[in-house]
């Protein structure tokens, strides 16, 4: 196994080619746009098929028309450009297609900047666009986990026939770190509920579409079932140092990498933090979160955000719980030593 | 006896639910016939739009998948690309295909992908009950021109062919008439050249078929066919717009 060095959007990439993934379609969009870059040398050299759209919209749909073939299918983007793919992330959602969808996190709301940010989280984990569904959600905050993370997502996607998001942000893109690279590139072949051609057997449509009274009230308890199981099975989190606890700060993400520094150096000058960090944001690791904030009386939530991942915190953290939040909206990155300053206080 | 007439093997025996005189209907089996007669049913992959003919896959029979309102020509881009080899064709309408959807149709053309394009401009929204689409021609009362289709007020009506015909990734354009049984034969032969143009790896190919709706026109089908050939043509002029090769 290789170890070289990439940037997150670069490994995100090979991650996706290591799965098996073929297919991509983009739009420039800063900062990410390594990645359609990226891609538009390394898809041809593997056989894939890259494209560059005419908007999100059809990156989008240009992915959905993949995954109906049953081809390992991959867009990116950031923000502004994710919000415009909802649309076509419901579409997946409710034809129960798998694709992978990668949004580098940017400030906003509208145009905002190309800076860090967390503040798509309440549009990711709570479906994002029309109609009743989830996507899981995996959050890294390294070069690495955005490797692993994207790799593992197209086999999350095929199991649940459903979209995955991974969430990070214009820091984790842009960094250049060691990663190491899986063996051979996975080979996949077209599931049987692929449209591919009806040759051999009867023709297959796929739609999201149930007019008869009824029939679309099954469909979403059908998909309710399937998100009741992601939930029993797929949920990934992480813990540092919550043995002996005063504080747990919660945090995902870049923002959780950098409290962790801040939660090392606390333990240094003998302050009893520890780290939360949920790994899945959807499924979020209520029960898993719940258990470790039973040793605390204190928990500090830190985001990239005006405060979105506070409101599932809260949802577990109980009335005798004193739950403080950090967050730096718009862009803003917190120093380790800022998060420090914040623990010392509490 | 010999039959001399019968359903293709690419129509299920669903009963279609399009208002009577309606041009889906006839589009549907037109489409239908071609793909028999050129024998590519199995390896065929159509993309259903939304609008009227939103429930085409219950009609064909063959692989067909949804496609989000106007996206159908991104949807057809992904499948073409990952199976080159298959038959694949979008059948839009024009609110569908020249209203929310023509940055995606646009786009396609012009990066000539080998997709056939089945574009049927019936001058109006049929689903949502008739109102305004963006090739409503002027003076005509919709259900969001209650006084008629004003150039000041509502714009001019897009001529879909004319304006994909400056792109050079377009390699067949034509616009045929569906009111009178010598018009649904042209339908039939420009739809044929279109599939051809695909299966030769010629690239995108485009048909245009002014269709009628009569019930949304307030018109009996008689009139409404009759309309096509007296009016609709004046603005949307059949012919051939492009073709190279």
């Amino acid at each position: 196994m290789k170890t070289i060095l990439l940037s997150g959007c670069e490994a995100a990439a090979e991650g996706a080619i290591a799965a098996g993934c073929r297919f991509y379609a983009g739009y420039p969009i800063t900062p990410q746009n390594r990645f359609p870059e990226y891609m538009s040398r390394r898809m041809p050299e593997c056989g894939g098929v890259f494209l560059q759209a005419e908007s999100e919209l059809a990156a989008i749909n240009m992915v959905f028309g993949a995954a109906v073939t049953g081809a390992r299918a991959l867009t990116s983007s950031s923000s502004p450009g994710i919000s415009l793919m909802q649309e076509g992330i419901s579409y997946l959602a409710g034809c129960e297609l798998p694709a992978v969808v990668i949004n580098i996190n940017r400030g906003g709301p509208g145009l905002g900047d190309v800076t860090p940010s967390q503040s798509d989280y309440f549009q990711s984990t709570r479906g994002g666009g029309h109609g009743d569904y989830r996507t899981i959600v995996l959050a890294p905050w390294s070069v690495q986990e955005i490797y692993d993370f994207t790799y593992s997502a197209f086999d999350l996607a095929d199991r649940y026939r459903n979209p995955v998001l991974i969430l990070s942000d214009g820091m984790v893109a842009q960094l250049l770190e060691p990663v190491k690279l899986k063996g051979k590139s996975k080979k996949t072949i077209a599931p049987q509920w692929a449209l591919t051609g009806c040759r051999g057997r009867k023709p297959h449509s796929i739609k999201s579409l149930f007019l008869t009274p009824g029939v679309l009230e099954t469909h979403n308890w059908k998909l309710a079932r399937k998100y009741e199981r992601i939930e029993k099975r797929e949920v990934r989190w992480e813990t540092y140092y919550t043995e002996k606890m005063d504080l747990l700060i919660v945090s995902f993400g870049v923002c959780a990498r950098i409290a962790k520094e801040a939660v090392e150096q606390a333990r240094k000058e003998g302050l009893r933090v520890g780290l939360f960090r949920p790994v899945t944001l959807w499924p979020f690791p209520y029960k898993q979160l719940e258990s470790c904030m039973k040793q605390v009386s204190k928990v500090l939530v830190i985001e990239l955000s005006l405060g979105q991942m506070i409101e599932d915190v809260r949802m577990v953290a109980g009335e005798k719980l004193r739950l403080f939040f950090y967050g730096r909206p718009g862009g803003g990155i917190p120093t380790p030593e800022e998060i420090l300053k914040e623990v010392r206080k509490k | 006896m010999k039959p001399v007439f019968t359903r293709p093997r690419s129509l299920t025996e669903n009963v279609m639910i399009y208002c009577p005189g309606c041009g889906h209907g006839i589009i549907h089996r037109l489409v239908a016939e071609l793909i028999d007669e050129l024998a590519v049913r199995e390896k065929t992959i159509g993309i259903a739009p939304v609008g009227c003919a939103v429930l085409a896959y219950d009609y064909w029979n063959f692989d067909v998948t949804e496609a989000a309102h106007g996206r159908a020509p991104a949807v057809a881009t992904g499948i073409k690309r990952v199976l080159p080899d298959r038959f694949v064709f979008t059948y839009q309408g024009d609110g569908d295909l020249a209203a929310i959807g023509t940055a995606e149709i646009v786009h396609a053309a012009a990066r000539g992908e080998n997709i056939s394009v089945v574009f049927v401009n019936n001058a109006v929204y049929g689903m949502t009950k008739g109102q305004m689409a963006p090739t409503t021609p002027l003076g005509w009362k919709t259900t969001t021109t209650p006084k008629g289709r004003e150039p000041a007020l509502h714009g001019y009506p897009i001529r879909v062919c004319e304006l994909l015909s400056s792109l050079d990734g377009v390699c067949y354009l034509e616009r045929v008439a569906a009111d009178s049984v010598a018009g649904i034969m042209k339908v039939k032969k420009a739809l044929r050249q279109s599939f051809l143009c695909q299966l030769e790896n010629k690239g995108f190919s485009l048909v245009e078929v002014l269709a009628a709706c009569p019930t949304n026109w307030k018109m009996n089908p008689a009139q409404a066919m009759k309309w096509i050939g007296e009016e609709m043509v004046k603005y949307f002029p059949p012919g051939i717009y492009k073709k190279t090769w």
